[in-house]
């Protein structure tokens, strides 16, 4: 097996994103939970070495699951999770902060590296590197509650970026922030992942926000939850600002929503109006 | 201090102190003798005169109570512990729990007091009259670690010790502080109930035995007396353990923050 850096590098050599080297593949995957409920049927899904992956999907289509799965919390009830290489570092980002209340902006960011036995002072200069990635230096003594909602998300990526993970996962991160924060933070996230070489899997309800920030989506739709579309987004320059007023982007949205709706099992607005 | 600080602080001192002029002036007005009511002056005076007596028995009253709590507080945080472990361990345990606490201490200190010297029985008592707030709040604390956080802790591959020290540990300290103020109030509460029941007598006699006994000797200003300390104790205990909370707390916990204008 060979380590994700080589995979990583196979993959940038690549002439795009979306014809990368495979770096994890679901094989007709799926996940019954004990109560019987089907969280996902017959999932086939590849995750490329480097690509922002967006899953897109409404309410219960398994999107969470799939996250699970690949940070191991859970299994497969049938079906494989095949990795190419060795079972990569994780960041994980929640919907909610999920921070230790107790604890200042400084220890919570240290968890990760203090659960694998690395010193405060060891850990000191990752910490301040991960706070710097999201913006937040300086605020390495406040506590949770004396920070804003956006903040505190913030804090939840730089305890995901601390220890440097080749794979970050993140839950609809954004999705209890308001409208500006979120784009603020959807912003900074591009530039972010533009500078890290790792692979994001981000599940969304947005549109808009997996356009913006995917170079790959994959819809999915509920009861059973299941991969239904895949839409590659071409993008013109770094994604910024001005994305957001290409004809690519209006483009990738109009595919993107329309995808969504069959989905949902709805006709795509386009059509319904005539 | 600000002015709503004072006006927050001279409003109860005020009603307070016109409460304790009509009383004395009730009592002058129409002569009541002290032995049906007597004026607060009575009642400051004889605890000036009786205090060698009374400190005493102040003294054995609040040492117990503080036993009592400490060791409601060890013995209840270590089967909290222990319960934490093992769901199937917290059911077998839980039901003598909450069978002590449910039947009232009245009712079992005489039988302790059969079994123990009345010096140990009275502290016997006003342990398990603490340890179930205690232990009920801590149980509960130690399985509300936010599920989220829990799974990143899994994530990270945290050991059972690390996951137990660094999360479940301190998300259950606001439980177990609340629970703590509640036994607080309730171990002098219980000592003051079982000394009553025990009616001992002597050298080693608490609070409530001086309650009953200037009652039978119709020493009423005593008995008034020996309830202000009794109060004064339970207001001073309640205040420590309020200001012992927010010490810990106020960081970083909800309950603490201070509603902004």
């Amino acid at each position: 097996m060979t380590d994700y850096a080589t995979l990583a590098s196979q993959s940038g050599q690549a002439a795009s994103k979306a014809s990368a080297v495979s770096l994890v593949a679901f094989k007709s995957v799926d996940k019954v939970f004990a109560n019987q409920v089907t969280a996902l049927s017959g999932l086939d899904l590849e995750i490329r070495a480097g690509e922002f992956l967006a899953l897109l999907g409404p309410s219960g289509c398994g999107k969470s699951t799939v996250l699970r799965l690949l940070s191991g919390l859970t299994g497969p009830t049938r079906g494989d999770i095949v990795w190419s290489c060795d079972r990569p570092e994780f960041g994980f980002v929640f919907q909610e902060p999920t921070l230790m209340p107790w604890s200042d902006v400084f220890h919570n960011v240290w968890l990760p590296l203090r659960l694998a036995g690395t010193s405060k002072e060891k850990a000191r200069p990752r910490i301040e590197e991960a706070l710097a990635q999201v913006g937040l230096s300086g605020f390495a003594k406040a506590y949770p509650r004396q920070l804003s909602g956006g903040m505190k998300m913030r804090v939840s990526i730089a305890r995901a970026l601390v220890t440097r993970p080749a794979v970050l996962l993140m839950d609809e991160p954004f999705a209890a922030l308001d409208e500006i924060t979120r784009l603020k933070l959807n912003d900074d996230l591009a530039a972010l992942q533009a500078s890290l070489n790792a692979t994001v899997v981000f599940v969304t309800h947005s549109v808009f926000e997996s356009v913006y920030l995917a170079n790959r989506i994959v819809v999915m739709a509920a009861r059973p939850g299941r991969a239904v579309a895949e839409i590659v987004v071409e993008a013109p320059g770094p994604r910024r600002e001005g994305f957001r007023l290409s004809p690519h982007y209006a483009e990738a949205c109009r595919r993107a929503s329309s995808a969504l709706h069959l989905a949902m099992g709805e006709a795509p607005p386009g059509e319904r109006l005539e | 201090m600000t002015r709503e600080d004072f006006v927050g602080y001279a409003v109860p001192a005020l009603t307070l102190g016109l409460g304790l002029c009509a009383w004395e002036g009730v009592v002058r007005y129409f002569a009541i003798p002290p032995y049906l009511l007597p004026a607060p002056s009575v009642i400051i005076s004889t605890l000036i005169t009786d205090w060698p007596t009374l400190s005493s028995s102040l003294w054995v009253t609040l040492s117990i109570t503080l036993k009592a709590l400490l060791a409601a507080v060890v013995g209840s945080v270590t089967l909290a512990v222990i319960f934490a472990q093992s769901r199937l361990v917290e059911r077998a345990f839980y039901p003598f729990a909450v069978a002590l606490q449910v039947t009232p201490i009245v009712a079992i200190a005489p039988l302790l007091l059969i079994y123990l010297t009345p010096s140990v029985a009275v502290l016997v008592c006003a342990f398990l009259v603490a340890f179930f707030p205690l232990l009920a709040n801590t149980t509960l604390g130690l399985s509300s670690a936010d599920h989220n956080l829990m799974d990143l802790f899994q994530m990270y591959r945290a050991t059972r010790f690390q996951q137990f020290m660094l999360l479940r540990l301190p998300a259950a300290l606001p439980y177990f502080l609340a629970g703590l103020r509640i036994s607080g109030g309730l171990a002098l509460i219980g000592a003051i109930v079982a000394e009553i029941a025990a009616g001992s007598a002597g050298q080693g006699s608490g609070l409530a035995y001086r309650i009953v006994e200037s009652g039978f000797r119709l020493n009423i200003p005593r008995m008034f007396a020996a309830l202000l300390l009794i109060s004064v104790a339970g207001i001073t205990i309640h205040v420590l353990l309020t200001a012992f909370s927010h010490w810990l707390l106020h960081d970083w916990h909800e309950s603490e923050r201070g509603r902004e204008a």
